[in-house]
């Protein structure tokens, strides 16, 4: 039987929880005796605490304690609060010093019986400060730009070289070099932070948002200096992620401190502006692209060099070169990766970190270069495409970009594109099209998943993972279910919690390719003992069936040349015992990782009409073709590729932190001067899967497609509105004022 | 439309000015601003007596008596005091939508009500709009079929303020819901789906 490519449209097993407001999210739970706490910040980017004055706050009634760097228990793992190898482990700030390293950085904590008296106690809290001079972030600093250590993958390189680049663009019949720039943004997710935290004795339980339940239960635990089977977190719904809840931030810290201070469960929820340094952001940077081609379009040269921020005490990187060094067969290719370090809270991973800004460049680039040479943006890219990744000089695992832009092109109408940019009008509109491709890399981690063949015919699945809004808890079942031949709702799942076997976080696409994998696997190795007890049972229909001769099909296995020859999995395993089957795996990477390389790709085409009266941008229409492996439901994979569109849209023409450069602090923290988009600003808005069979890249078949959505689109926006006005933009987002005249 | 709003935007004056005032308050106990700050002592109201006042609810056609600080906003007396927690704080400052409750039938964003002024008025959450237990309402089902949503924080808002709009005649075009749905953001960016699942419930012309 054909395996399935596109998997059914089915709906969420959690809708109606979500639709009837019965999900509990963690700032919904309740607890016996339960306080709040809530945050104080600082006012100065640089400097140390003198004195913080809590009388005001003490004086109130209700008012449990003020923790700060005074009074807050001391950690015994604070030497692990660096830097670490992965881009989760940032350096938190966790009132053990009177250290302040930027604008709004958590200072003090009020706990109170109320909400309202705790805020009203933050709000009489007291601090003066020593303050030092600010460096403040890009694109206005003048620090030093230093190479970093690392970058957040740890198989990428800082800096690469291949062939030789002066030669290269000598050889070129033109060339260009641009620069571009990108802002911070903050990813705002629309459920703030909550930590809801209890004691029993030294056992911890963290009702909590994180994407990543098991590097959280670690983080935790070992900045405590306490065995993580002493902190259990959960997370039963999770309102939105894009990275901010992948990184384990100060605030997964100081909820339990608190609820240790006073002896109490304490609720610990963020303020909207609070979510505006403390939980990471995407960091600014500063690109520069040189491209070099001949005359009949092909690519012989290309640098892209990266200037990015990261805070004064911490070094993440934003990878933005690596998609570059893979994307084009380019002969001759440099690349570099610089960051300067800024008094603002911990640049982090958000949607697509490094591609999302460095694809803006380089897809730019690309189309500024076509026009140069007055070929076809796509056909330009044609030309150039590259069999192999170019970078590590292998093979892919499978690569439909060539199906994406062929049928993304006839759907989208591209053939009726003008040739000139400024030629389409429509009353007081330009109009132009644009296209860009997009790609993000496949990020396989480790997770143990549990599956369990009951006697009556369903399936219990367990596994450590969490849900972001995604659908993963929907589709691990239907990859249970696929395997087993059960319908997805004979499949029970206990995810959410950390009490379940270990899953990986859920960024970089992570989950469906990693955990999915897992599921996959358990499924497959329950599904093998199942056909082997029935080999072995004399009075099975299928004894002495070899094993490659039964499928599961409908709850039954069965003979594939004689369906009618088998029985259910009850009758099977009421004769046997009467036990369930159970298998647990543990799923990473194998030899593929060595030997292939392995990437989702697509093709994003994209209408604007632009009054340049007005400086008025709208996206009439956006078409997204993606090839990620096999799709394991259409419905809410669909959901994730346009809601990554969204955020193009939104990386393109809306986001942007105001930074006022004298007190390195973020002048509109709230989602009333933080554009993102709304409704009326998406219209006619469209993805499409491309059937890809790819058996090399893991047991489920599957590319990660949560990131996916938002890399093409920023380029491809840019490059449609060049087209419709005949002005490129390079500083983005690309606002009113950048379009007028 | 304009009477209809008037309400909300006197409700987030309110809101701001009592925000703002109690900040100015603050501002006043820091000795170094007492003198710049004359003119906002005049402006600033009576400090909310720290007393409770008790008060009764209507929500979701069930009488709820309850003593309340005059501080509290009625979120945080639907999340924090009646366990009503389908209702989301997500900016608490009337910019994201997801607190949308009806109030006598009308959306509102339940963060910048103060629960005082709500006494004798209709007050309807998303727990309170399925017509049983077991049967979701027309435009929750839509939801979930249209997939009118991913991480689901702000879809009980979205749904409050769908049904609203289904109700008073906002709803007879995709551009039109569009607009009139742009005071409810989804970070998670479902809005085609949200967009298809109100437009499918006004074509089925169904009572909501």
């Amino acid at each position: 039987m054909a395996k399935k490519l596109i998997g059914d449209p089915i709906d969420r097993i959690d809708g109606t929880q979500k639709v009837t407001g019965s999900a509990r999210y963690s700032a919904d739970v309740k607890r016996p005796g339960l306080v709040h706490g809530v945050l104080v910040m600082s006012t100065v980017a640089n400097g140390t605490i003198q004195t913080l004055d809590t009388t005001e706050t003490l004086r109130l009634p209700g008012i449990l304690a003020v923790m700060s760097h005074t009074n807050a228990p001391k950690l015994g793992g604070m030497d692990k609060n660096k830097s670490g190898e992965t881009a989760s482990d940032r350096v938190l700030h966790v009132f053990q010093d009177n250290l302040v390293h930027y604008n709004n950085q958590p200072i003090a904590m009020v706990i109170a019986d109320t909400f309202e008296q705790a805020v009203e106690g933050a709000s009489l809290v007291r601090v003066t400060y020593a303050t030092e001079p600010v460096k403040p972030g890009l694109p206005t600093s003048t620090d030093k730009p230093l190479t970093p250590p690392r970058l957040p993958r740890v198989d990428d390189q800082v800096d690469t070289t291949r062939g030789d680049v002066k030669k290269g663009m000598a050889g070129a019949a033109s060339t260009l070099e641009a620069t571009y720039k990108t802002p911070t943004q903050f990813h705002n997710a629309l459920e703030p932070h909550a930590v809801l935290s209890f004691w029993e004795g030294d056992k911890l339980t963290m009702y909590t948002t994180t994407q990543g339940i098991s590097g959280y239960q670690k983080r935790v635990a070992e900045l405590f200096g306490m065995p993580k089977e002493n902190v259990r977190v959960i997370t039963q719904y999770l309102g939105g992620g894009f990275g901010s809840k992948g990184t384990t931030f100060s605030q997964a810290m100081l909820g339990p401190m608190a609820a240790k201070l006073v002896g109490k469960p304490v609720k610990l929820v963020l303020k909207r502006e609070h979510m505006f340094g403390m939980v990471g952001s995407r960091s600014a940077t500063v690109q520069t692209m040189n491209v070099g081609a001949t005359a009949d379009g092909q690519l012989t040269a290309m640098t892209h060099d990266t200037l990015a921020q990261t805070s004064a005490f911490d070094e993440f990187m934003e990878p933005a070169g690596t998609i570059t060094r893979m994307l084009y067969a380019c002969p001759n290719l440099a690349t570099t990766h610089k960051f300067i370090k800024a008094n603002v809270g911990s640049t982090s991973p958000m949607r697509a970190p490094g591609e999302a800004p460095g694809v803006f460049a380089l897809e730019c680039a690309i189309d500024e270069m076509a026009d140069k040479l007055k070929i076809d943006p796509l056909q330009f890219r044609l030309k150039n495409y590259a069999e192999e990744d170019p970078h590590r000089n292998r093979p892919f695992s499978s690569k439909s970009l060539r199906e994406c832009y062929q049928q993304g092109a006839d759907q989208f109408g591209w053939s009726k594109r003008a040739k000139q940019p400024r030629a389409t009008r429509d009353g007081n509109y330009l109009v132009g099209m644009g296209m860009a491709t997009t790609v993000y890399p496949v990020n396989r981690g480790e997770s143990t998943a549990m599956v369990r063949l009951n006697t009556d015919g369903t399936v219990r699945l367990e596994t450590g993972t969490q849900d972001l809004g995604t659908g993963t808890f929907t589709i691990m079942n239907q990859l249970a279910a696929e395997v087993l031949g059960l319908s997805p709702d004979q499949v029970t799942l206990g995810a959410g919690d950390s009490k379940y076997p270990e899953a990986v976080g859920s960024g970089g696409s992570r989950t469906t390719v990693t955990t999915g994998s897992a599921v996959t696997q358990a499924a497959q190795e329950v599904l093998k003992k199942a056909k082997k007890m029935a080999y072995s049972d004399k009075k099975s229909p299928l004894y002495a069936v070899a094993e490659a001769e039964i499928e599961a099909k409908n709850g039954r296995l069965e003979s594939k040349s004689d369906p009618k020859k088998g029985e259910s999995f009850t009758s099977l395993l009421k004769r046997n015992g009467n036990k369930p089957i159970e298998a647990t795996t543990l799923s990473k990477s194998g030899a593929e990782k060595e030997t292939h390389s392995m990437s989702a790709f697509g093709a994003i085409f994209v209408e604007v009409r632009v009054d340049e009266a007005l400086g008025e941008v709208r996206i009439s229409r956006m078409l997204g073709n993606i090839a990620a492996g096999k799709i394991v439901n259409a419905k809410t994979a669909k959901s994730q590729i346009l809601g990554g569109m969204v955020w193009g849209v939104s990386m393109a023409l809306h986001e942007y932190a105001a930074l006022d450069t004298r007190n390195a602090r973020i002048m509109n923290p709230n989602l009333a001067e933080y554009h993102v988009p709304v409704n009326a600003d998406i219209r006619d808005i469209d993805a499409i899967f491309i059937d890809e069979a790819d058996e090399t890249v893991n047991p489920a078949g599957v590319k990660g497609i949560g990131e996916i959505g938002i890399v093409g689109t920023v380029s491809a926006i840019a490059n449609a509105i060049y087209h419709a006005t005949g002005k490129r933009h390079y500083d983005l987002p690309i606002t009113v004022e950048k379009l007028i005249g | 439309m304009a009477e209809k709003d008037t309400y909300l935007i006197d409700g987030s004056n309110r809101r701001w000015f009592l925000k703002q005032s109690s900040a100015l308050t603050g501002l006043l106990l820091a000795p170094p601003l007492v003198a710049t700050s004359a003119q906002s002592t005049q402006r600033q109201p009576t400090v909310p007596p720290s007393g409770k006042r008790a008060i009764t609810l209507r929500i979701n056609k069930k009488t709820y008596k309850i003593d309340v600080e005059p501080r509290e906003t009625l979120l945080d007396v639907l999340r924090e005091r009646l366990d009503l927690t389908g209702t989301k704080k997500g900016c608490d400052h009337g910019q994201c939508g997801a607190c949308t409750v009806h109030v006598d039938g009308r959306q509102s964003n339940a963060c910048l009500m103060l629960a005082v002024m709500h006494q004798h008025q209709e007050i309807t959450t998303i727990e309170g709009l399925a017509p049983s237990k077991s049967q979701l309402h027309p435009l929750q089902a839509a939801f979930v079929k249209h997939d009118g949503y991913q991480c689901g924080f702000c879809t009980p808002g979205q749904i409050m303020s769908g049904v609203a709009i289904i109700r008073q005649g906002h709803a007879n075009s995709p551009d039109e819901i569009r607009e009139w749905m742009s005071g409810n953001i989804c970070r998670c960016a479902a809005y085609r789906g949200i967009v298809e699942a109100i437009g499918s419930v006004q074509k089925e012309g169904k009572t909501v």
